[in-house]
């Protein structure tokens, strides 16, 4: 039996005072992929980073649930451990930080909001090498500072491999494929897929339909200046791809108009 | 005229207690003790107004009652372990500045000697009179004249020709008595082709003030390395000044890292005269300090010869309302051609009332030369502090991250694990900022 994950209403928000988002209206379900398209400057990445608490921007209407929980109310750490996971269009390059330990506090920091054994670095050395060999990532990048001087490609494996560390109850994930060639993206994508499951959901952010053959999703968002305009099934990224996004406009347009 | 007579006073206040400095059965060394003194009552003590000390107002320091130890507090052993360094070959310990033979441990090898300064006067006292008071110049500056003045006992490491001693020596100046004048002494020679590494620790098994007054001096000979740390970690109300003064011979190489944790005043200068062709340095600082702590790094490069090499970086990271300053000098002389001098000054300002103070001073009389230097004052970079949020970590544990993230390259160059990961813990444990 699916349950709501993330239910958000007539969310509207500002970055430096402009408002970027205008009323967004999105409900979740466990178990659930979906993905929102939508061309450059229509609030995708807004409402991702809006979702994960990002500082510089500002709620100004609306409201959002997770898990039952008002998430506005959550610092973003607090929203991460409550199982909410930000896959970031440009990860953060933290020089100085290996990325090893980055890896090993964000673990054991989750482990222990669940009640679960934290690991100590051996062991968790043991437990992050097999996950690396599903993303086919170079052991080498786990000694190195946090996305300090990786290719987009590296990064975008990174952020797979934080997901399947910390095994979120959703995961949106902003432009994964953004950065990666065909293989990459395959490889990323099998990660993602391995974790689909009926107890947990997934929001793709993506510009294209590429990814979405290989995470196909159950529905499909489009947004335009800061609104979700139309929602339909994975047909509609197909239609999409041949048409592009003008036309969706002017249907919505017009049924405003009317 | 009102604060010199002041100041004068305080500096006496600072030899109060012993009314004759101690006479030593090494002939030179007597007359060396009664001209520093000499110089130590000729001199005024420092104050904002002298340009070397514009931001360092040592006044709580003058205010303060302090004496000298005349026999250290008694200490239980394993108050003193959790200092040691797993890594180092031998190590000499001093309590209140006085040599503690019970808590030394060395390590004999041939041509090489780690032993008190007192024993090695003693022994060797005409090899050494060349180097002691030689490198520090205590003509002008009145704490390593006070230093020289009160030399009693210290650290002496000196390794022979094409020697190297692999593991790191390591010398800990503990402090046991609240309220001590304590002025170490370090000599270190290194001679041709020779190598060693020396860590210099000072640290206090309690948190009352007091004051280290240490005066260091490394000679490093030709074709000699030498690797020298220097960790600062006595209690935030401790006032510390050191002072290093390193003599660099043809293609000699020596490379420093300093780290200040402690003090609520320190003052540390540095000075390396590269005074061989080919001679070079690397040189890289720490301070880590909160609360109402001032530390102060004044670091003078002098290259006097042709095709010498220097680089330099020092970072300050600073909370609370503590202040840090750097003053980073580098000469390079007439006829030093073909020198390579770098220097980075980078600052992280953890908090609105934190300060820095950081200052460039290149001085070039040769035309022939590269110089480089910069300087950055930043806060944590708030996407850094977020996606580490993002991943759970709190707001505290982010900032600790990002804040060793910042010192890691120098507390790295130390090369010596067990201190990195002390350090590493400390930072991430760190509750204020």
């Amino acid at each position: 039996m699916s349950h709501v994950i993330l239910k958000v209403q007539g969310l509207a928000a500002t970055v430096a005072g402009i408002e970027i988002l205008k009323g967004i209206d999105l409900t979740v379900r466990s178990g659930d992929v979906h993905a929102l398209m939508g061309p450059n400057g229509s609030g995708k990445s807004t409402l991702a980073k809006v979702l994960a608490g990002h500082p510089a921007y500002t709620v100004t209407r609306g409201q959002a649930l997770f898990e039952g929980q008002d998430l506005f109310a959550l610092q973003p750490e607090e929203r991460a451990r409550a199982g909410l996971f930000l896959g970031f269009q440009y990860p953060v390059e933290v020089p100085g930080v290996t990325n090893s330990t980055f890896l090993r506090m964000a673990y054991n920091t989750m482990q222990g909001a669940r009640g679960r054994e934290e690991l100590d670095p051996l062991e968790f050395d043991d437990f992050v090498q097999a996950k690396l060999e599903l993303l086919g990532m170079d052991p080498t990048l786990l000694e190195r500072s946090v996305n300090d001087g990786f290719s987009g490609g590296e990064k975008k494996r990174n952020e797979v491999l934080q997901l399947a560390l910390l095994e979120p109850r959703l995961a949106i994930l902003d432009e994964l494929d953004s950065g990666l060639d065909i293989d990459a993206l395959r490889i990323v994508a099998h990660g993602v897929n391995r974790l689909r499951g009926a107890d947990r959901a997934i929001v793709l952010v993506t510009h294209y339909q590429r990814l979405l053959n290989d995470i196909v999703p159950d529905y499909v968002h489009v947004m335009d200046d800061g609104r979700i305009i139309k929602t339909g099934g994975k047909e509609l990224a197909l239609e999409l791809e041949s048409r592009g996004y003008d036309w969706v406009s002017e249907e919505f347009r017009a049924r405003q108009a009317a | 005229m009102q604060m010199e007579a002041v100041s004068n006073g305080a500096l006496e206040a600072l030899l109060r207690g012993d009314r004759e400095v101690p006479h030593s059965r090494v002939g030179w060394l007597s007359e060396l003790r009664a001209q520093a003194l000499e110089r130590a009552n000729a001199l005024a003590v420092p104050t904002t107004r002298d340009e070397e000390w514009r931001f360092t107002d040592l006044t709580p320091l003058y205010k303060t009652r302090l004496q000298p130890v005349l026999q250290p507090a008694p200490a239980e052993p394993s108050a003193f372990e959790a200092w040691f360094i797993p890594e180092a070959s031998s190590r000499l310990v001093f309590v209140d500045g006085l040599y503690s033979a019970t808590l030394s441990s060395t390590m004999a090898e041939d041509g090489v000697i780690v032993s008190s300064l007192a024993a090695g006067l003693t022994k060797h006292g005409d090899e050494l009179r060349a180097y002691v008071g030689r490198l520090a110049d205590f003509r002008a500056d009145p704490f390593t004249a006070v230093n020289t003045a009160w030399l009693r006992d210290g650290a002496l490491v000196t390794v022979a020709r094409e020697r190297a001693v692999n593991r790191p020596i390591h010398l800990l100046f503990v402090s046991a008595s609240p309220g001590a004048v304590v002025n170490p002494r370090v000599l270190v020679s290194v001679e041709a082709g020779a190598q060693c590494t020396v860590i210099e620790d000072y640290v206090s098994v309690h948190a009352e003030a007091g004051l280290t007054n240490g005066v260091t001096e490394i000679a490093v000979a030709a074709q000699a390395h030498v690797k020298h740390l220097r960790l600062q970690r006595e209690p935030t109300s401790a006032f510390h000044i050191g002072t290093c003064a390193v003599h660099v011979g043809r293609n000699g190489r020596y490379k420093g890292v300093s780290v200040t944790l402690g003090g609520r005043i320190s003052r540390y200068n540095l000075n390396v005269i590269q005074a061989g062709e080919g001679a070079e340095c690397e040189v890289d600082g720490l301070a880590l300090i909160s609360g109402r702590q001032l530390a102060d790094t004044h670091s003078f490069l002098d290259h006097a010869l042709p095709h010498g090499r220097s680089r330099q970086t020092h970072k300050c990271i600073v909370g609370g309302a503590a202040h840090a300053v750097f003053n980073g000098k580098i000469l390079v002389r007439p006829g030093a051609q073909l020198t390579d001098a770098a220097q980075q000054s980078r600052n992280l300002l953890l908090s609105e009332r934190a300060h820095v103070d950081t200052k460039p001073q290149l001085e070039i009389f040769a035309d022939d030369v590269k110089c480089a230097h910069g300087a950055t004052v930043g806060q944590l970079d708030a996407d850094q502090t977020f996606y580490l949020r993002s991943r759970g970590l709190s707001a505290a544990a982010a900032r600790n991250l990002l804040t060793y993230a910042f010192g890691a390259e120098v507390i790295e160059r130390m090369e010596v694990a067990s201190l990195a990961v002390r350090l590493q813990d400390v930072i991430l444990r760190a509750t204020q900022h």
